[in-house]
């Protein structure tokens, strides 16, 4: 299994959009930090990026990468190689490399401008959305057997998640104006690992007091160490759960 | 040694497989014969566990392969059209194939086709500016690289320029020697007269006959194994 994932991590690393995906971070981390006299100011502009490019690259670069590798896969298949070990391995080195990328592209100019509690959590969640999307990419490139479809699902669940869910949000709390809404608000955010991260990271700048009522709630109950906990259960949920799923279609598959 | 009963499998409405029931026992050579569709690689495929058939199982010296993988450890299975990762050179991709199957016990591998198809001379050109031909010679040597007991060759001569079809014809007739059991699928009949033992006709999904060569022979009064089948099915139809 660590030869299968040496093999493939060794594959991606050789991959010129990796190497620019970590740049293009590089870049705008140092810039970010550069301009700003203020660091956490610096780590406030940080956040719309690492919320939206990270889980974009990840997702993209990953399907792809898991559609041009059929004939790696099928190789190993026929090899004396266990099913799951060969997924788990492929699953391993993506993690791997999109979270050394995240870690050298924005982790590194992180610590060193702002060692924070909030640039510290910020490191976290970038390296847990990088893998979170990661393990949805493997479950959309294993539902569809056809390239152009299974890019084209892993595009919608970006979009999905990073803007059409805040839509409805915003639509059921529109809707139901008259009811309380704040501990439901709770609930609902363990269904997007981006606002989730997002909300994590929030309350850790202590500008949690422009959220209004709502942003109380989330601070009574993130702010806790048990919701806390919870939070970071959930999204080792989103991990799990998206590679338990694709691994089950993957041991039936036909190659 | 392989033993497979009643395998069916379905892509969609087509049937792949019907109710297939084959044994296959060391030091045979067998042809898979049949026309184009007929689900050989389907078969194929499933006993390397690369298809999960719908119903029925195939078993691997005693042992269901449904949940096992270690079997494959003496399976060279040589692909009809052998796809390897585009940016590998062909002696990266050795090596790769040497490091996974190596565990504990050091066997030497067997290269003699390698050198004979002269790959060795190639070995830092990358998988994908290969001519279809240097492909298959590279997967013709792969199977053959760990020694294993059995040898699973789809269409292996396709491709083949006639001097390395001639290596090859010469090393599958050599390990067949050595009491292993080689499974073939060829379109080219002629070229299988002097190396097959058994033959299997697959159409539509199921075999038609399973055969040895000689009772082939004295059946239907022909030396040539593409007249013999052709004299077999006019008889059938008949």
């Amino acid at each position: 299994m660590i030869k299968v994932i040496k093999y493939v991590i060794a594959d991606i690393l050789r991959n010129k959009i990796v190497l620019a995906y970590t740049a293009f971070l590089l870049a705008i981390s140092l810039g970010v930090f550069n301009m700003e006299d203020n660091p956490s100011k610096g780590l406030l502009s940080l956040l719309n990026i690492v919320l939206i490019i990270v889980p974009l690259v990840s997702i993209i670069f990953s399907t792809i990468y898991m559609y041009n590798s059929a004939e790696f896969i099928e190789l190993l298949v026929s090899q004396p190689l266990k099913r799951k070990n060969i997924w788990i391995s492929l699953f391993a080195g993506l993690a791997v490399s999109m979270s050394l990328a995240f870690f050298v592209g924005a982790g590194i100019p992180i610590l060193i401008y702002a060692p924070t509690a909030t640039g510290l959590s910020m490191l976290g969640m970038g390296l847990i959305l990088s893998l979170i999307f990661v393990a949805i990419a493997l479950l959309a490139s294993a539902m569809t057997r056809d390239k152009a479809k299974g890019i084209g699902v892993a595009v919608l669940l970006w979009l999905y998640f990073s803007l059409l869910f805040d839509g409805l949000v915003l639509f059921i709390l529109f809707q139901f104006e008259d009811y309380p809404l704040e501990k439901a608000m709770v609930v609902l955010s363990a269904f997007n690992p981006i606002d989730l991260s997002r909300i994590l990271i929030l309350l850790k700048m202590d500008i949690s007091a422009l959220m209004g009522y709502t942003g109380a709630v989330f601070k009574n109950f993130f702010g806790t160490q048990t919701g806390f906990i919870l939070a970071l259960g959930v999204l080792l949920l989103w991990v799990v759960v998206p590679v338990w799923l694709s691994l089950r279609k993957f041991n039936r598959k036909d190659l | 040694m392989i033993i497979a009963s009643n395998v069916s499998k379905r892509f969609g409405k087509m049937v792949a497989l019907n109710n297939v029931s084959v044994t296959c026992s060391k030091g045979e050579c067998i042809a898979l014969i049949g026309p184009n569709g007929s689900g050989k690689t389907t078969f194929i495929k499933s006993i390397l566990g690369m298809v999960v058939p719908d119903s029925g199982f195939i078993t691997f010296n005693g042992k269901n392969i449904l949940h096992d993988w270690l079997y494959r450890e003496s399976i060279g299975y040589m692909p009809q059209t052998g796809r390897y990762p585009e940016n590998m050179t062909i002696g990266q991709v050795l090596e790769m194939m040497k490091d996974i199957r190596k565990k504990g016990k050091v066997i030497e591998p067997d290269d003699e086709l390698v050198k004979a198809f002269s790959l060795d001379q190639l070995l830092h050109k990358r998988m994908r500016t290969l001519s279809g031909g240097t492909r298959q010679k590279v997967s013709a040597s792969l199977s053959f690289l760990f020694k294993p007991e059995v040898l699973i060759l789809d269409e292996p001569t396709a491709g083949l320029d006639p001097l390395a079809s001639e290596v090859l014809k010469d090393k599958i007739t050599r390990e067949k020697q050595r009491g292993k059991l080689v499974l073939i699928t060829s379109h080219i009949l002629s070229e299988l007269d002097d190396l097959v033992t058994q033959v299997i006709y697959m159409q539509e999904g199921s075999p038609v006959f399973h055969k040895t060569l000689e009772n082939l022979r004295r059946d239907t009064g022909e030396e040539k194994l593409s007249k013999a089948v052709a004299a077999f099915m006019r008889k059938k139809n008949e």
